[in-house]
């Protein structure tokens, strides 16, 4: 058994030390991210909601936040794990600025932290459990990458997290393309965003869209989407085969 | 039957707090059980970390207590260091800090709930995992499964105190009906600019629900006051 009292802001208090110290499964979770890169930087959606297995417990959670001024950062899976990776985070970016040299980092150099972040854990057998998704814009160029809980890490002009792989990624992949407007952007990401709301159990139909470009980041408020539910086939779907589904 | 006498003292629970226009209220049942049987049929579930910040426990009892334990402790040193009291986020980021760094060992849901001069009235749920989420209100424990869709209709901004406190009491008292885990007395506490009150809403003094019936002292005094045919089908 060791305590360690706490010094600043290394070592937090252990009440008791097991030998295995690592992750065995998430509580609260956050479901898909989707992202692509526009004409003006990157675009990037979530819901609000945080799962608690199969509760829709929490239904107000930031899961896209901003990272300095040229990041954004969106983030599925364990909640708690994300909330411990902006505190990284901070830490980083407030080292970074007390250089006080002018330079600040960059969605690249944000991205490639996480990445070591994200495999030396992998490696503990103690991982973060996310799949993050790192969104910016720096000096006009846009970038886009993701990394997930065992340290798998690349680039794309769209990505997507959980189950938008393979919602999302098959209509962006047909549709998207370079240069998109912000409108035809929003669009499109409203389009998976739909999809996800529709087929994805642990989706809750009230989300952000986020916008990077060399400006800044800017959240959007929470808004929910309109859903289709009049198919002349959804009205009456076992009439002719009664106890069907 | 299985009494498991060894099992863990384990706070079923139904745990609330709820923020109304000039602070909080939290509310608990009073059940622990160690398996099927109630250890203590009057426990008292929210616990105070300072003058203006309490926790709401359930979960494990145990782990409930160290955590809230520790955190009293760091809150005591952190009000002499500060010269004034702790704010209500600084309570429960600490209780964060122990939930996350230990989230492989401990096994308890826990609702910070306090007023400070900064703030006003704010509550945190820190459930399983370590994650902090502050909210308008916040439900927990094994009872609160039956109340999402209570508080999706019931909850609304802007309560008075009177307003909040009967929510809160309604809310443990129907939970209390449902879970098997949860039971006992509703013990309330508000916090807000003033101080603090203490409540205590014992079970026979609580609404009747469906299916419920009207206490009595013994089947003789039903008998004898409705007349002489009271056997009858």
């Amino acid at each position: 058994m060791t305590f360690t009292i706490p010094i600043e802001n290394g070592d937090a208090v252990k009440i008791a030390e097991a030998e295995s110290q690592r992750t065995l499964y998430p509580y609260v979770t956050g479901t898909s991210i989707v992202a692509i890169k526009y004409k003006d930087g990157v675009l990037m959606a979530s819901d609000m909601g945080g799962s608690y297995g199969s509760t829709l417990r929490y239904k107000n959670i930031e899961r896209m936040k901003a990272i300095g001024k040229h990041s954004l950062l969106g983030a599925s899976g364990e909640i708690s794990d994300f909330q411990e990776i902006l505190r990284y985070l901070d830490e980083l970016t407030l080292n970074d600025n007390m250089w006080d040299d002018g330079n600040s980092l960059g969605p690249k150099e944000i991205h490639n932290y996480l990445t070591r972040v994200m495999y030396n854990r992998r490696n503990k057998f103690n991982p973060l459990w996310n799949t993050l998704v790192l969104g910016g814009v720096k000096n006009g160029k846009s970038y886009l990458g993701m990394v997930s809980m065992i340290g798998v890490s690349f680039e794309d002009d769209h990505v997507a997290t959980g189950f938008g792989n393979h919602l999302a990624r098959p209509i962006l992949r047909d549709e998207w393309h370079a240069d998109l407007s912000f409108e035809d952007g929003v669009k499109l990401l409203e389009k998976c965003m739909r999809v996800l709301l529709y087929r994805d159990r642990s989706a809750i139909n009230k989300l952000q869209i986020a916008k990077i470009t060399e400006e800044g980041v800017t959240v959007s408020q929470p808004y929910s989407l309109k859903t289709f539910w009049e198919f002349s086939s959804f009205h009456n779907p076992t009439a002719s085969a009664e106890g069907s589904w | 039957m299985d009494l498991n006498l060894d099992a863990p003292h384990s706070m079923g629970t139904t745990i609330i707090g709820v923020t109304y226009n000039g602070g909080v209220v939290l509310g608990a049942d009073s059940r622990t059980s160690t398996g099927m049987y109630v250890a203590n049929r009057a426990s008292d579930k929210i616990t105070q970390l300072t003058d203006n910040v309490y926790v709401c426990r359930s979960g494990s009892a145990a782990d409930s207590q160290v955590v809230s334990d520790y955190v009293r402790y760091f809150l005591h040193q952190h009000t002499i260091q500060q010269g004034q009291p702790a704010t209500v986020k600084v309570s429960a980021n600490l209780i964060r800090m122990l939930a996350y760094n230990n989230k492989n060992m401990l096994q308890t849901g826990l609702i910070v709930g306090g007023w400070d001069k900064y703030e006003g009235g704010k509550i945190y749920g820190i459930p399983l995992g370590g994650t902090v989420v502050e909210q308008p209100f916040a439900i927990g424990g094994s009872g609160s499964s039956y109340l999402y869709g209570f508080f999706d209709q019931a909850w609304k901004e802007d309560m008075t105190k009177e307003e909040a406190e009967q929510l809160v009491v309604k809310a443990v008292s129907l939970a209390i009906a449902r879970d098997g885990a949860s039971g006992g007395v509703v013990r309330t506490v508000i916090i807000n600019s003033e101080g603090v009150t203490r409540n205590f809403y014992p079970g026979d003094k609580l609404q009747l629900w469906h299916e419920e019936l009207e206490p009595q002292n013994s089947l003789l005094d039903i008998l004898n006051a409705a007349g002489p045919e009271p056997m009858a089908m």
